[in-house]
This record gives C-alpha cells, sequence and structure tokens, in this order.
C-alpha cells in the first residue's frame, strides 16, 4: 500500500505522566526518502515521541498520522497492521531472551509469512551479513552476544520484513565509539538499500552528523529549532547552541 | 488512604480489561496452540509433585484427625464421608489453587514483568504480534485444563491417603470405610470442587499475567510484582472460594 504524502505527521501533540509534562505540543513530518534525527538531552522526551509515533503510547491531545492513517484512536489490533510496515529498533535491542540470533530475527517471518524454514533461513542469514555478522552467531543467545552485537541483531530483526519506515532509539547509547560508528554506518546503509526512510532520536551529535538529512532539537517539551542538518547545527539559537555545546563536549 | 483506594480500583479495573481483551482475542487466529501445550507442561506436569504431596498428607491428616475426635462420641464410621467430602468440595481445588496457583502465576509474573522491563513485550508489539494472544490466552487455555486435572488427581490421593491412615492407623475395615463413603458421597459434590478449579484457574492465571504486564520499576518493581502475585492468588482463591460456595449451593443444592 503506498502512502501520499509524510509517512509520519505529527501534530501539536501534548503527553504527560502524572504531574510530568513530557511534550507540550510537538509537531513534526517525516517524507519518504529523509532520515530525521530528533536530538535532545536525557529525560527531553525523545524516546516518548517516537512510542508515541509508533503506536505504543497513546497521546493527551494532538494528532498523529503514521503511513497514512491516524493512529491515535485505533486499538492495539488495529495498530498491528501498520506496525507490520514499520521497523523499529530498541534502545537495549529488546531481544527475546530465550530465543536464539536465528529465532529473534526469524519471528516476525515466522509470524507474518508462509516461507518455508529454508527460505526463512536463508532471509535470515542474508539480514544478518547486512548488519555485518555471519552464521556463527545464528545458535547463540542474546545473553552471549556483545553490546553492538546485540542493536546488530536487533537491527537485523527490525529490517527482515523490508518495513517502509525505521524507527531507531537512541541506536548509540551504551555502545564504544567503534560500535558507534559502526551502527551510524549501516543506518546510512539501510537508507540505500532496504528502507529508505527512518526517524533517529539520539543525544549522539557524531550519529546526527553521519546520518540526518533534517535535524529537530526538543528542549522543555518542545522543538527549539527543527530544519536541514547544517541549518540546525550551525543555528544562532541560544537553547539549541548550549545544547549541542554540552552534547559536542 | 486516597492513592491506596486509587491503587486498588485501577488493580481491579486493570485486571477486569485484561480479561476482556482474553475474551475479545479467544476467537482470533492463530491458535498459538503449541504454544498451549508447552504451556500444559510448565503449569501441570511441573506442578504434579507439589500438589500430590500435599493432597495425600491432608487427606491423611484430615483423616486421623476426625477419627481421633469423632471417636469421642461413636462416630468413627463416618471418617470416610466426611473426609471425602471436605477434600472433594474444599480441600482439594483450594489446596491445589494456593499451592499450585502461587507457584503458576508468580512463575508468570516473573517472566511476563521481566518481558516487560526488558520491553521484550513491546518489541512483540511492533513486529504486529498480538502480545494478548500470543502470551495471555495460551496460557489462560492451559489452565482451564491443568486445574480441573490437578484437583481430580488430587482429589483421588487425598481420599486415598484417608482411607490409607485409617486401615493402617485405626484398624478400619477398608471396604466398610469405602462402602460409606460411597453411601454418602455423590457425584455433586466431585463436579462442584472441579468447577470450582476452573474459575481459579481463570482467576490464577490472570493475576498472573495481569501484574506481570504491569510491573515498573525495573528488578526491583519485578520482585515486588512476584511476592504481590502469591499474595493476591491466595486472597483470591479464599475469598472467591466462599462466593463460589455460595453460587454452587444455591444454583445446584
Amino acid at each position: 500500500m503506498s502512502v501520499s504524502g509524510p509517512l509520519v505527521e505529527v501534530v501539536d501533540v501534548w503527553k504527560a505522566f502524572d504531574a510530568l509534562q513530557v511534550l507540550a505540543g510537538v509537531s513534526l513530518e517525516a517524507t519518504r526518502g529523509e532520515t530525521l534525527v530528533v536530538m535532545g538531552g536525557s529525560g527531553s522526551g525523545k524516546t516518548v515521541l517516537l512510542r508515541l509515533i509508533a503506536g505504543l503510547l497513546r497521546p493527551d491531545r494532538g494528532r498523529i498520522r503514521l503511513l497514512g492513517q491516524p493512529i491515535e484512536r485505533l486499538s492495539e489490533e488495529q495498530l498491528l497492521s501498520i506496525r507490520r510496515r514499520i521497523g523499529y529498533v530498541f534502545q537495549g535491542a529488546a531481544l527475546f531472551d530465550s530465543l536464539s540470533v536465528l529465532e529473534n530475527v526469524a519471528y516476525p517471518l515466522r509470524e507474518h509469512t508462509r516461507l518455508s524454514e529454508s527460505e526463512i533461513h536463508e532471509r535470515v542469514v542474508h539480514f544478518l551479513s547486512l548488519v555485518g555478522l555471519n552464521g556463527n552467531v545464528l545458535s547463540l543467545l542474546p545473553a552471549e552476544l556483545s553490546g553492538g552485537m546485540r542493536k546488530r541483531v536487533g537491527i537485523a530483526r527490525a529490517l527482515v520484513n523490508e518495513p517502509e519506515l525505521m524507527l531507531f532509539d537512541e541506536p548509540t547509547a551504551g555502545l564504544d565509539p567503534t560500535n558507534s560508528r559502526l551502527v551510524a554506518e549501516l543506518i546510512s546503509q539501510v537508507r540505500t538499500g532496504v528502507c529508505d526512510t527512518a526517524i533517529v532520536v539520539t543525544h549522539d551529535l557524531e550519529l546526527t552528523r553521519t546520518v540526518a538529512d533534517r535535524v529537530a532539537v526538543l528542549i522543555g517539551g518542545r522543538f527549539a529549532a527543527s530544519g536541514p542538518r547544517n541549518a540546525v547545527l550551525e543555528s544562532t539559537d541560544s537553547a539549541v547552541q548550549a545544547f549541542l555545546a554540552g552534547q559536542a563536549r | 488512604m486516597t492513592l491506596y483506594l486509587r491503587r486498588t480500583a485501577m488493580w481491579y479495573g486493570g485486571l477486569g480489561l485484561l480479561g476482556g481483551a482474553v475474551l475479545r482475542n479467544l476467537a482470533l487466529p492463530p491458535a498459538y496452540v503449541r504454544h498451549i501445550v508447552a504451556e500444559m507442561e510448565t503449569m501441570g506436569v511441573r506442578s504434579l509433585g507439589v500438589a500430590l504431596t500435599a493432597a495425600i498428607f491432608t487427606g491423611m491428616v484430615f483423616a486421623i484427625q476426625s477419627a481421633v475426635n469423632m471417636a469421642r462420641f461413636g462416630a468413627e464410621n463416618y471418617v470416610g464421608p466426611l473426609t471425602a467430602l471436605a477434600i472433594l468440595r474444599e480441600l482439594g481445588p483450594v489446596l491445589t489453587a494456593v499451592l499450585v496457583g502461587g507457584k503458576v502465576a508468580s512463575g508468570i509474573t516473573a517472566e511476563l514483568g521481566s518481558m516487560k522491563v526488558t520491553e521484550q513485550i513491546d518489541a512483540l508489539r511492533m513486529l504486529g504480534v498480538n502480545y494478548v494472544k500470543r502470551l495471555i490466552v495460551p496460557r489462560i487455555l492451559a489452565a482451564l485444563v491443568v486445574f480441573p486435572l490437578l484437583t481430580v488427581l488430587a482429589d483421588a490421593l487425598g481420599v486415598l491417603g484417608g482411607l490409607a491412615v485409617m486401615v493402617f492407623e485405626r484398624s478400619a475395615d477398608p471396604y466398610a470405610y469405602w462402602n460409606t463413603t460411597t453411601y454418602w458421597v455423590v457425584p455433586k459434590d466431585f463436579l462442584m470442587g472441579i468447577g470450582k478449579s476452573v474459575f481459579f484457574g481463570i482467576i490464577i492465571t490472570l493475576i498472573g499475567c495481569y501484574n506481570g504486564l504491569a510491573t515498573e520499576g525495573g528488578t526491583e518493581g519485578l520482585g515486588r510484582a512476584t511476592t504481590g502475585t502469591v499474595v493476591h492468588v491466595t486472597m483470591g482463591v479464599i475469598v472467591s472460594d466462599f462466593f463460589l460456595t455460595k453460587l454452587f449451593l444455591s444454583l445446584f443444592w
């Protein structure tokens, strides 16, 4: 099903947890073929925004369209078919800890397709090789993998259904510089291959410089700046400058 | 106090909503038959030892206590039916539910709670998998089969335990004991206990699942949720037993 217009449209979204107002009138758009990076400090509401976009949370106010459909009033069951068309990479990878790497990556294929076991195996190996992992990891459990490998398996699992949109939650958090660079390259690579549209939330300035087409900076529950990467990173706005200076340190 | 009442209301509300979601999802595909069978093994086969040991010793204790006291007014002949009625109607289903239920439900809470805090449930949702259908419904369906079956076995061993202790400790005649028991005990007594075990199975599994899904606060929260489940299950079984007894007596007696 092709979507005309933006793949993601967030209009004046508000979200609070008890007395804590996390988002206060946030609006954004992500169009096909671009990588939008949402930057912000810890606790700024980046992950909440991503979870709202994925329908994992409901907004208190405002409208969200995902792949052309308004999702804020959809039930969990109605959201499932939309979610099958997007890939979500969790900050901690969120691999199923009792399943092997093969079973983790094969999970969406076994649930939603009628592929034979050999086809599934072939596809899993292909997507693992895309993220730089070879067949030796297939039988390993998530607990036997390093943080970087777990993250890459998480990316492979999100990609295996060939989604129209990828959502990355802090993809480089907790990784050493080498693995961070690897993941950043991977996100750029994914864009040219499997899925050309992504929203990345991060506080990592290097990652932003590597993958972003557009950047939005979330401060105090609102976007302090939003626009093309260079325009935002060179913004003269004092709040944005203070945030970027803090991240660059 | 207000906070406590609010939390309690939210807990009951959440449990009710989860029950509703389970009902809605019962008929939806896929059936996850393999998972239902695996849950039956986890809940049933691995709990047999606990359930049956408790049942046989309860039957023996009940019979010997009754015998000693009923002998004082010459009613020792009625120990058989008394023990059987107590076991079939109450002790079999309730003890099985409390012992196996505590074990099963706390295990479910620990597993689902751990999945919740490590975002594995959100990962399922993002992969387009209906987590109620995948994680909750198979457990409820397995409990619907496992708890009545365990109760049947517990009933049998409890009654046999009573018989054994009366024969070996009180030199009772096994045929007379059995005849008196079968004269006074009717199928309705047995079915009443089995009926209860079906409800207990649903209540126990729902509580275990709900507390797991509602886990917050990392590993500390997981510990709190698991402990809370044992308390909730025990109280849930004991309190609902009273209302189920009243219901069954008014409907079938």
